[in-house]
């Protein structure tokens, strides 16, 4: 029973940032607040942020990992730049997280672990919840582990499993902080534990617990409501980006009535896709982990020769050794699908964070002339369409695809409105049989798309090879005869130009000519979006338009950058589709703003990146 | 040229060595040992009645990796080292194609050591020709991993300070499930060894002897020349005793951990011979006979394993199989959908 009478506000949008140690389960934790969000009808953008170390020492600060959500009653494309709500498990998950909170906003500690000991684990000089570290904002100390096991006193469970418990204690909180229903993950919790019902029961009542104390509490007098989104009509899901890439692949496949063949070998944060298409072997899917990444790639080039979809998947140093691999790709002429899920680099650089550093990597980095088409999905749910995408133009052009997804789109999740499966068009393939008008000529190329044919080994009559060396129009032999190779080269390059004809036109978000456009590409749809809208909504006269072709470009880009006094190129590197943009299209005004910190873009700071260029 | 043999009128039976000659012109040395492997590789294909689109070759870079080009079958002419994944992704998506992977020493031990290894631990069921001639040939003539100690090259003029690696050793520490070694000039004997690896289901590993009489001829001529070899090879028989010499007068047998020479003239009625087993799964005597050297000892020719066990793309495709019995065949729509969706009005 409340002994004070709570008042209840409504509010539009809310970021929530749960950090703890990698072993509190906090990826967990969000994942469920998550889920109540869409149950509820919420939209929402998910952060996860967490280490590379599997469990660094507990209580330091390279062990913490963090969860964040924004949720919403309207549109929302990123998953907020600051938290309104930090639950930091220990101090060094507070250290860690403090500039990610908004000043003023409400930090909630677990004030049992803050002794001397984890304080100092934490490189705590001072206990920051004594001196004024922490005077800029709300400060709720909570006694999280002492609740929790008083709470589960008269369950039977050992003090460590007790201690587990905790974060379904604090998640119990902030689900009555945000009205939230409870039964979505008491549902939850009761199927993943059915086999161990004291370990079920337990985390259930520390749920039940955590939502009670926020009740009673007089630490929070207010409780939230946040209404539903109203998100266009539909059937929605929640979906990450690596989900939407593995189920697009195979849908790809499904419209092309082949099997998806993956080859891949573990590799963070690329392993999920590799994990989630091996459990989908009833959809008829092979899974090959490969003794390397070089062999990944071999394999599903060996597998598109055999006349599957073949599909490889890596993530930061791994694209470099697929690198020669993709170049036979190129000479070959096979289908072939590189998904890069681009990290922090150079080298083995920060495995779990973002980065869009690969693109003139994917664009030059094999030897020779070796034109490749690049692909690059925006967000989360749009990796399902990219990969359908990346299957139809391996397969109509003969021509590897390379897939650039990021670390930020891979984990991050939101809801998916799912498409109108009997409207997916299908992919279309036709192998070649023996025919009766003459030898048969692996390297005679479509009239309109320039695709050789694809001959399937087991066809009769149609005995050839293929290979590395430089080919010979038309029969594919073995040629180094100068004018061929000329040929050869100009009509590999030419192939990719012609993709531009069967790709969509970019569209303009905003006036379709000014003063400024913000081109972005791929996986920082969501930000420069969110910090348009808001220069827009203040009445500021700027423009967005978001690539997800990188090459060949749309066909109309020239024509719409030419409409503009000024483009500005944010993005995850150095400038590297500014040098191509440069290069394209000299003459323009481009200014590039270049971020490499592991981070996403926050809308705030394009925010004022953009105003500096009004 | 790729298409100058059309289509064999099927049913045509049986097939004969020019159906799968490629009429490209063959580019290797004169006096190059891979004219005699192409030819019993031609020879013995002609002898089964699979057709020849069913078969791929597939091969890396280096000297034997042209082999594709002179096969008129299907054919993919790689990257170095690579060969044994392209072949594995083709084999994994269409397991009835007969898949062969030529290579070579440089190819397959030194760049493409790994994916060596991985194939036959594997056992994705592919025939691999290592044509193994101790020495760099096509970019003229350095040392490999498979030249002894000492070669004196362009590259190591003062001789080379590597060990060697032994082939065999390595395919049965890779637990291949056929093994075995045979000579460029010894046709008959090759295609003995061909025909045994076409018919065993599983990796099949033949090293060959091969001569290069550009930049290491007569590397093997002490054993494998026709004058010589009874005396310094033995050959391999299942069931066998390990007889050589001309007159079949020597054997081996194991005294300790060791061989041991038995001159059959002085014991007539020695009991304790080494019975060769090519169907023992443990690969420790097997291994004992990758270790006989020469000139101490004669080396073994022939199959020095041979072990039925079930192949990958079997355990792939069943495992697909599998999982579409117990959970059904999946449909798009649950795919799609899904565990969990709400509906937005």
């Amino acid at each position: 029973m409340s002994t004070m009478k709570k008042s209840v506000e409504k509010s539009v949008s809310i970021t929530v940032r749960f950090a703890g140690d990698s072993g509190d389960g906090m990826q967990l934790t969000g994942d469920q607040f998550t889920d109540t969000a869409a149950a509820m009808g919420n939209d929402f953008a998910t952060l996860p942020d967490f280490p590379a170390e599997i469990r660094a020492p507990a209580g330091t600060l390279p062990g913490v990992s963090s969860f964040q959500i924004q949720f919403s009653e309207s549109i929302i494309f990123t998953p907020g730049d600051q938290a309104d709500v930090l639950v930091a498990m220990n101090p060094a998950a507070l250290k860690v997280n403090i500039p990610n909170v908004k000043k003023g906003g409400l930090i909630i500690v677990n004030e049992s672990v803050f002794t001397e000991n984890s304080l100092r684990k934490a490189s705590w000089t001072s206990n920051p919840l004594e001196d004024n570290t922490l005077i800029d904002y709300q400060v709720l100390k909570i006694p999280l582990s002492e609740l929790t096991k008083n709470a589960l006193k008269d369950h039977p469970l050992k003090l460590s499993e007790v201690e587990r418990c905790k974060n379904f204690f604090a998640l119990g909180m902030l689900f009555w902080l945000y009205s939230r229903k409870m039964d979505h993950t008491i549902s939850w919790i009761q199927k993943k534990f059915s086999k161990r019902p004291e370990i079920s029961e337990a985390n259930v009542a520390a749920v039940k617990a955590g939502y009670n104390f926020a009740d009673i509490t007089e630490q929070l007098p207010v409780q939230y409501e946040i209404s539903k989104a109203k998100l266009e009509p539909g059937v929605y899901r929640k979906i990450t980006g690596n989900e939407a890439t593995a189920i697009g692949l195979v849908t790809a496949a499904y419209l092309a009535e082949k099997t998806l063949f993956y080859g891949s070998y573990p590799i963070t944060p690329a392993s999920s896709i590799l994990h989630i298409l091996a459990a989908y072997k009833h959809y008829g899917v092979k899974t090959f982990q490969a003794e390397d990444e070089i062999a990944a790639c071999g394999v599903a080039l060996g597998a598109s020769f055999g006349g599957q979809i073949g599909v490889t998947g890596t993530s930061g140093p791994g694209i470099c050794l697929k690198s020669e691999m993709m170049g036979l790709a190129v000479m070959a002429e096979l289908p072939l699908i590189v998904l890069n899920v681009q990290r922090g680099g150079p080298s083995t650089g920060m495995p779990t964070k973002t980065e869009q550093a690969d693109l003139l990597q994917v664009m030059f980095g094999r030897n020779g002339e070796s034109p490749i088409c690049v692909l690059a999905p925006k967000t989360p749910s749009d990796c399902f369409d990219m990969a359908v995408e990346a299957v139809r133009i391996a397969v109509k052009y003969m021509t590897p695809v390379v897939y650039l997804s990021d670390g930020n789109i891979a984990n991050g999740a939101e809801p998916w409105k799912l498409p109108d499966l009997d409207k997916l068009p299908a992919i279309k393939i036709t192998h070649p049989t023996a025919g009766t008008d003459g030898p048969f000529l692996p390297y005679k190329r479509d009239p309109v798309t320039l695709a050789r044919p694809w001959a399937l080994p087991g066809t009769p009559g149609l005995e050839h090879r293929v290979g590395g060396l430089s080919k010979a129009d038309l029969t594919g032999n073995v040629s180094y005869d100068p004018d061929n190779n000329q040929k050869m080269i100009n009509y590999r390059a030419e192939k990719i130009r012609r993709i531009a004809n069967d790709i969509p036109l970019i569209e303009v978000h905003g006036p379709d000519s000014g003063k400024l456009l913000v081109l972005g590409w791929g996986g920082t749809f969501g930000p420069i979006y969110q910090a348009i809208e808001s220069l827009r909504g203040e009445g500021r006269e700027v423009s967005h338009a978001q690539l997800t072709y990188m090459n060949p470009f749309p066909r109309n880009l020239g024509d719409m950058l030419a409409r503009f006094e000024k483009i500005l190129v944010p993005e995850l590197n150095m400038g590297q589709l500014l040098m191509l943009l440069r290069n394209q299209f000299p003459g323009r005004n481009f200014t590039g703003y270049h971020k490499m910190q592991g981070q996403p873009f926050k809308a705030q700071e394009l925010i004022e990146e953009i105003s500096k260029h009004l | 040229m790729s298409t100058e043999n059309a289509a064999k009128p099927e049913g045509k039976l049986p097939f004969v060595k020019a159906d799968f000659e490629s009429g490209q012109e063959v580019r290797w040395c004169p006096g190059c040992g891979d004219y005699a492997i192409l030819a019993v590789m031609q020879r013995t294909l002609a002898q089964f009645s699979i057709p020849r689109e069913k078969y791929v070759f597939v091969s890396g870079i280096g000297c034997s990796s042209r082999f594709p080009y002179y096969m008129n079958t299907y054919g993919f002419h790689t990257i170095h080292g690579r060969a044994p994944t392209i072949a594995s992704g083709l084999k994994s998506a269409n397991p009835d194609l007969v898949v062969w992977v030529i290579t070579g020493d440089g190819d397959a031990l030194s760049i493409g050591g790994n994916h060596l290894i991985h194939v036959m631990r594997r056992n994705m069921n592919v025939n691999i020709v290592l044509v193994n001639n101790r020495i760099y040939g096509l970019t003229k003539g350095q040392y490999s991993p498979t030249s002894e100690s000492g070669k004196v090259t362009k590259s190591t003029p003062q001789g080379s300070i590597d060990y060697p690696i032994n082939p065999i050793s390595i395919a049965l520490a890779s637990e291949a499930t056929f093994v075995a070694r045979t000579v460029d000039s010894d046709p008959k004997h090759m295609g003995y060894v061909f025909e045994r690896a076409m018919q065993h289901k599983g990796t099949s590993f033949i090293e060959v002897y091969q001569n290069c009489i550009i930049f290491n001829d007569k590397a093997f001529a002490p054993v494998t020349g026709r004058e010589t070899r009874d005396d310094r090879a033995v050959y391999l028989e299942h069931d066998k005793a390990l007889t050589f010499g001309k007159k079949k007068d020597r054997a081996l047998r194991i005294k300790g951990y060791k061989p041991e020479i038995v001159d059959l003239t002085l014991e007539k009625n020695a009991d304790d011979l080494l019975i060769h087993n090519e169907k023992d799964e443990d690969t420790g005597y097997s291994y004992f006979l990758a270790q006989l050297k020469y000139p101490e000892m004669p080396v073994p020719l022939g199959v020095f394993r041979a072990i039925a066990r079930p192949t990958y793309e079997e355990m792939l495709n069943a495992q697909v199989e599998d999982s579409m019995k117990k959970k059904g065949k999946g449909s798009i729509k649950d795919l799609v959908y899904g565990r969990e969706t709400w509906t937005v009005n």
